[in-house]
């Protein structure tokens, strides 16, 4: 394998090492020479022209949903709806699929180790509609019992889970939850945006109804997202955002709605995003998820053994480093974690300290806040080593003697 | 000052090994501010007679900034009348904005170090912590 962080022209600084990741992840030289060749070259507004550059442009964005749809194992582009991000494909499914089929009784299962974006949504709908919240509490290293699963019942609607905690990682049997759901009735909606970076997805495989991701985590552009529903699902939808190319036919007082997928992408799409993110896939798929994996497991072993080494180091979740992907979320004793953070930057070491936008997982675990050190398969063994010198002095560096 | 630097000399000191950190007998006004996002959690307990801060102190959690920040304000508010002690936060306030002098600043003496917390965004409100509380009391008391 060649050397991969020559793609990235931002990895060139070597003063810094960005182990923030999971926050979002950076941009090869291939990402985003492809936007740039869609601006230079066909910009124009997707859908709305007849003319060659719009039709062109029309053309890319649509052969970005179709390697979307192939790169998650879509039966159809038509299932893959574009979105700013992950959270926009939550609320989009909460407010379009949650508040026509939940009703009053409902239950909707959400896990304590997701994402805000996976639980406001949810508490919206279940407090419009009289519907309730189910939490699923996990074990310490983040995974699901099968007791914790037997919750979902059959007044469950919704179950609302991450394939992969932002905080604790450990990948979850998505297809063995999607089932249970099933068989109970309800949808499972999948929030991938921390697996879809690190892993192989295919959701016909799964058989999740609905799979969200942010292309910003995984090489691609800001501003891009994916919302995928299963063709039958998103017939039944009424749309999320109404207005423009949306629409079949409009009078004054009613429109019929375009057929799925555009009646979900309401207003003028981010048609560079989405080349963006295609070309992201592109690259990703180069590298191939072997050697990811192959390469963030090794990092993060190495990082979780140095760190073990550290005395008032804390590391939460699985012991088992290939549990985590890339994600490894810690605390010092007697440092808070944006002191941690602020000593770290002073040495150009980027983590993320905070709730990590899990705050019920927070309460959970019983801390205020961590520290979060998430790794991608650019970053270095020399980082890893580099990180840990700076981490063993935080705690003299905060007036402990050392 | 460099961030490391300013830790060191300042923000231990007092983060560690606080002068004000307790709870006061007999306070006139208690009251809890809160950062949510952080978890800084203070509660400022003053004794104010007459217009003037008798005593005061604080007790709580959070980071090293929040409780270094809360103690050295108590050690420039105590003693002092609430419109002097209006004053001073005034002058931190605007320090963290860059509109300050460079007189201003001495009044504020070691509060002062914290000055370079303005590159600081997500910072800032950690260091303001104390003082916003400070702020909401005395605008209690008009
Ligand atoms: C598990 C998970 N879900 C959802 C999101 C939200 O992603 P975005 O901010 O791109 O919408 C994140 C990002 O932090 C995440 O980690």
């Amino acid at each position: 394998m060649t050397d991969l962080r020559k793609d990235f022209p931002i990895l060139q600084d070597r003063d810094y090492i960005y182990f923030d990741n999971a926050a979002t992840s950076m941009r090869p030289v291939a990402v985003t020479d492809a936007m740039t060749r869609f601006n230079e070259t066909v910009n124009s507004n997707p859908m709305r022209g007849l003319y060659e550059w719009s039709i062109k442009a029309t053309d890319a964005y649509e052969s970005a949903r179709a390697k979307v749809a192939k790169f998650i194992g879509a039966k159809s582009a038509e299932e893959i709806i574009f979105t700013r991000n992950a959270t926009e494909s939550l609320n989009l499914i909460a407010y379009s699929y949650g508040r026509a089929f939940v009703e009053e009784g409902d239950e909707i299962v959400v896990s304590v180790s997701e994402h805000h974006s996976n639980i406001l949504p949810w508490q919206m709908v279940a407090r419009e509609k009289g519907a309730k919240l189910v939490w699923l509490e996990c074990a310490p290293d983040g995974s699901y019992s099968d007791e914790e699963l037997a919750k979902i019942g059959p007044r469950t609607k919704v179950v609302a889970i991450a394939q992969v905690s932002n905080v604790l990682g450990q990948p979850k049997d998505i297809k063995k939850i999607a089932a249970l759901a099933h068989e109970n009735g309800a949808v499972i909606v999948a929030d991938g945006a921390q697996a879809a970076p690190h892993m192989a997805v295919n959701v016909q495989e799964m058989d999740a109804d609905f799979y969200v991701f942010s292309g910003h985590k995984m090489l691609g552009p800001m501003g891009i997202g994916v919302c995928y529903g299963k063709k039958k699902l998103l017939e039944k939808m009424p749309p999320f955002l109404t207005g423009g190319e949306m629409i079949e036919y409009v009078t004054r007082e009613s429109a019929t709605y375009a057929e799925v997928p555009h009646k979900f992408e309401a207003g003028t799409v981010n048609a560079s995003g989405a080349v963006g993110l295609a070309a992201a896939i592109d690259y990703l798929e180069n590298v191939g998820f072997d050697f990811i994996t192959k390469q963030e497991e090794k990092l993060t072993a190495l990082l979780m053994d140095e760190m073990s080494r550290i005395p008032y180091v804390t590391v939460y979740g699985d012991k088992d480093p290939s549990k985590h992907c890339g994600i490894v979320t810690f605390n010092i004793e007697g440092c808070h974690p944006h002191d941690v953070s602020s000593i770290l930057d002073a040495d150009k070491v980027c983590i993320r300290a905070g709730h990590h936008c899990a705050q019920p997982l927070m309460q959970y675990m019983k801390v205020n806040a961590t520290c979060r050190a998430s790794l991608y398969f650019y970053n270095t063994e020399d980082e890893v080593f580099r990180f840990a010198k700076s981490l063993a002095k935080v705690r003299e560096e905060l007036g402990y003697g050392s | 000052m460099d961030l490391k630097q300013m830790y060191r000399e300042i923000v231990n000191e007092h983060n560690l090994h606080p002068t004000h950190k307790y709870d006061l007998d007999t306070p006139t006004v208690v009251l809890r501010g809160v950062n949510p996002s952080c978890g800084d959690d203070i509660t400022l307990q003053l004794k104010v007679e007459d217009g003037v801060i008798t005593d005061g102190s604080y007790n709580g959690v959070g980071c090293a900034i929040s409780q270094a920040s809360a103690d050295m304000m108590l050690d420039l508010v105590i003693g002092k009348e609430t419109a002097e002690a209006e004053r001073l936060m005034d002058i931190f306030n605007r320090m963290i904005t860059g509109e300050v002098s460079e007189e201003e600043l001495e009044d504020i003496d070691e509060a002062a170090a914290l000055q370079d917390i303005a590159h600081m965004p997500a910072r800032v409100k950690c260091a303001k912590l104390g003082w916003r509380t400070l702020g909401e009391i005395l605008g209690q008391q008009e």
